[in-house]
């Protein structure tokens, strides 16, 4: 088993017809996931990577011809939002939105909008999830994971892969990869994936990887307290991070005592967390944890 | 995006919100001219004089200053325009003043505090308001936080009426302050939510001896992504403000923060680059910045990455650390040779690859006639860079 996406997930990628939509459409049908259609407006009829795939006008259209599930969008920033909001009202499943640079108001209504419907929500601006060796709905380099037992939930996307190289190192691989991204509001948090990885029977350890800014590790470590019976390894990246600064991530930034870093993991550790305190332990640690 | 206090005032301005109103000036031969003003228009013998840059603390520090006549406001304007204002936010270089602003003095009755922001957790804006005004809003908080009262905002409803009034009675306010409060607060969250504010601050919100309500100061952030959206926000950034080599970056689409150590750092994804500053001071070294290249490092990013790195001359050493995904490692090394050749490097540079052809990428390292120092893994880097830059 894993979480949320496997070989049998229906896979629709907004926005098919565009640069970066259809580069990554082709490695995700490369990977083997089973990708069954694009959707752009005003394109329906066609078909993209180089036939293989139709092209639909809605996700309404798509979800009825070929009964998708999960969308994968890549629509630019000014749209990003209203193909989010379709997708939900379409009854897609499962959303993964990689597009960075969406207007922070406009996701806080996306939030309230897609919790009106039964969908998930993953990102924005996230790498998207992998499910080593049955399905890819984002832009993670596959070769980065393989099948194993730990579940891996982060904001960042090139540490995921640093974390995943580390586990690979010690001979472990993954259940489920997910990014989930590192924008202020996103649609699933560190707590919704860690209560899915626990329900998991395939998943032994759980890595969270966070950053500065905001307060989902916390959340997220609180609830492991008393309800996660698998090793959770944590870490923080953003120690060295100057308060007030926005390190990239629109979210990455310390306005509050309790953002920053330090204080992150001395609450995670009250909590039970196994913290890393070099990023270069990732690996090791989770090995320790598996041992004993 | 930060604005300056006499922006901000103007905006609220524009949808109806009383200020303390006065006129901004940058050269000091406008002094008289701008205390002249202000005293014919605003009826104002008495001013404050209040230096504007992007900080907070500015009364703390000096830049803030009250004025019992025409002459005591000159005197004020000329020591304090040009001045290096050090406060708690500007770090200890501090930032030169360069414009202030000559404003009406008021009798001020009561000082609050009122803001809108975020509620990240929620997931909705939160407008908060605190008897305590004035004062530094985490220090209420952190000693009396019952004192600070907020109402969130259902996505899509706006700020409703009897949220407004629940704020306004919160703060003790009765008949026409309370009415005019509950008009101030939903024009300030509909100000917030069309200009897409990450945050809209006014400390203090205060009660005139008259009894009228004025934002005797103002603080306005912007959301970054949405500015694509507020042509005549984003017209008001003052790069003056802004560390000309940030500035430099993002003219390359590099996200680059200076701080003040001594090892550079080039490396791609936010959350590797912080993971990689970490590691560096975890064995003895100090960031001496934050350098995202972003998923699409090429030999243009490399080399513009290399430039701004080396621009700042505290720097001993230079760690590259690039996982690459999407981004091939063998790019990234052919972009890091041609970088060296060109820009005449004097410092040593530890480059660490891993992920897609990482394998190739070390071996044309290996080959080329540069100067660099290989690295393994990440902690391996970590350590080399640390010794290079202490060695050198």
């Amino acid at each position: 088993m894993s979480i949320l996406v496997n070989k049998d997930s229906k896979i629709i990628v907004q926005g098919i017809t565009g640069s970066e939509g259809s580069f990554h459409a082709a490695q995700c049908l490369e990977y083997g996931g089973n990708v069954v259609g694009g959707v752009t407006p005003g394109k329906g009829g066609q078909t993209a990577l180089e036939g293989a795939v139709p092209v639909f006008n809605s996700c309404q259209e798509a979800r009825k011809k070929v009964g998708a599930n999960v969308s994968l969008i890549f629509v630019p920033p000014p749209f990003a939002a209203d193909a989010i909001m379709e997708a939900a009202a379409a009854g897609i499943e499962l959303i993964v939105c990689i597009t960075e640079g969406i207007p922070v108001a406009q996701m806080v209504e996306v939030k309230a909008f897609v919790e009106t419907t039964g969908s998930r929500f993953i990102g924005p601006n996230c790498p998207g999830i992998l499910t080593p060796d049955e399905a890819k709905v984002g832009i993670m380099p596959g070769f980065i994971a393989k099948k194993g037992t730990v579940g891996l939930i982060s904001k960042s996307g090139t540490l995921t892969y640093e974390a995943a190289h580390q586990l690979g190192e010690e001979g472990l691989g993954q259940s489920t990869c997910i990014g989930i991204g590192g924008d202020p509001i996103i649609g699933t948090t560190m707590l919704d994936l860690l209560k899915m990885f626990e329900a998991d029977p395939e998943t032994e350890a759980i890595v969270m990887i966070g950053e500065i800014g905001g307060s989902m590790e916390i959340e997220a470590a609180q609830y492991a307290k008393d309800n996660v019976s698998k090793p959770v390894i944590g870490f923080i990246a953003g120690q060295t991070a100057p308060p007030g600064r926005r390190m990239g991530h629109a979210g990455a930034i310390v306005s509050g005592a309790d953002e920053s870093a330090a204080a992150k993991k001395k609450l995670m550790a009250a909590c039970g967390i196994i913290v890393v305190e070099s990023p270069a332990d990732i690996g090791r640690t989770v090995k320790e944890a598996l041992n004993k | 995006m930060k604005i300056h206090e006499y922006q901000a005032k103007e905006l609220l301005k524009g949808y109806g919100i009383p200020i303390q109103d006065g006129v901004t000036i940058e050269d000091a031969a406008q002094a008289e001219a701008a205390v002249d003003q202000v005293n014919a228009e605003l009826g104002a013998e008495q001013y404050v004089i209040k230096a504007q840059i992007h900080a907070g603390g500015r009364g703390k520090g000096g830049g803030v200053k009250f004025s019992t006549s025409r002459e005591k406001a000159l005197e004020n304007i000329q020591n304090i325009l040009g001045m290096t204002l050090i406060t708690h936010q500007t770090g200890a270089e501090g930032r030169l003043v360069k414009k202030v602003m000559v404003a009406e003095a008021l009798d001020i009755k009561q000082e609050f505090y009122a803001a809108i922001t975020l509620d990240r957790a929620k997931g909705m804006d939160t407008f908060m308001v605190s008897s305590e005004g004035g004062m530094e809003i985490e220090e209420v908080a952190k000693t009396s936080p019952e004192k600070i009262v907020k109402e969130a905002i259902v996505p899509g409803f706006g700020l409703r009426s009897f949220q407004a009034r629940n704020l306004a009675l919160a703060l003790g306010l009765e008949g026409a302050a309370a009415k005019q409060a509950v008009g101030m607060f939903q024009k300030l969250y509909k100000l917030y939510r069309e200009l897409d504010c990450s945050i809209v601050e006014i400390n203090p919100l205060i009660v005139t001896e008259q009894g009228d309500l004025v934002a005797l100061d103002a603080k306005i952030n912007f959301d970054d992504n949405a500015l694509y959206l507020h042509k005549d926000v984003a017209e008001m950034r003052d790069l003056d403000e802004e560390d000309p080599s940030e500035v430099e970056a993002g003219k390359f689409d590099l996200n680059y923060i200076k701080l003040d150590g001594s090892v550079g750092c080039m490396v791609n994804g936010a959350g590797l680059a912080m993971a990689t500053m970490d590691i560096i001071k975890q064995v003895g070294g100090s960031p001496a910045n934050f350098l995202d290249v972003g998923g699409g490092a090429n030999v243009e990013t490399v080399k513009n990455g290399f430039r701004i790195i080396l621009s700042d001359p505290n720097v001993k050493a230079v760690l590259i650390n690039i996982f690459g995904g999407i981004v091939r490692c063998d790019r990234i090394a052919n972009g890091i040779i041609e970088a060296v050749k060109v820009l005449d490097l004097n410092v040593p540079v530890v480059v660490r690859l891993a992920g897609t052809n990482a394998e190739i990428a070390k071996e044309l390292l290996a080959n080329s006639d540069v100067d660099l120092i290989s690295a393994d893994s990440f902690e391996d880097a970590a350590i080399k860079v640390v010794e290079a830059a202490a060695g050198n």
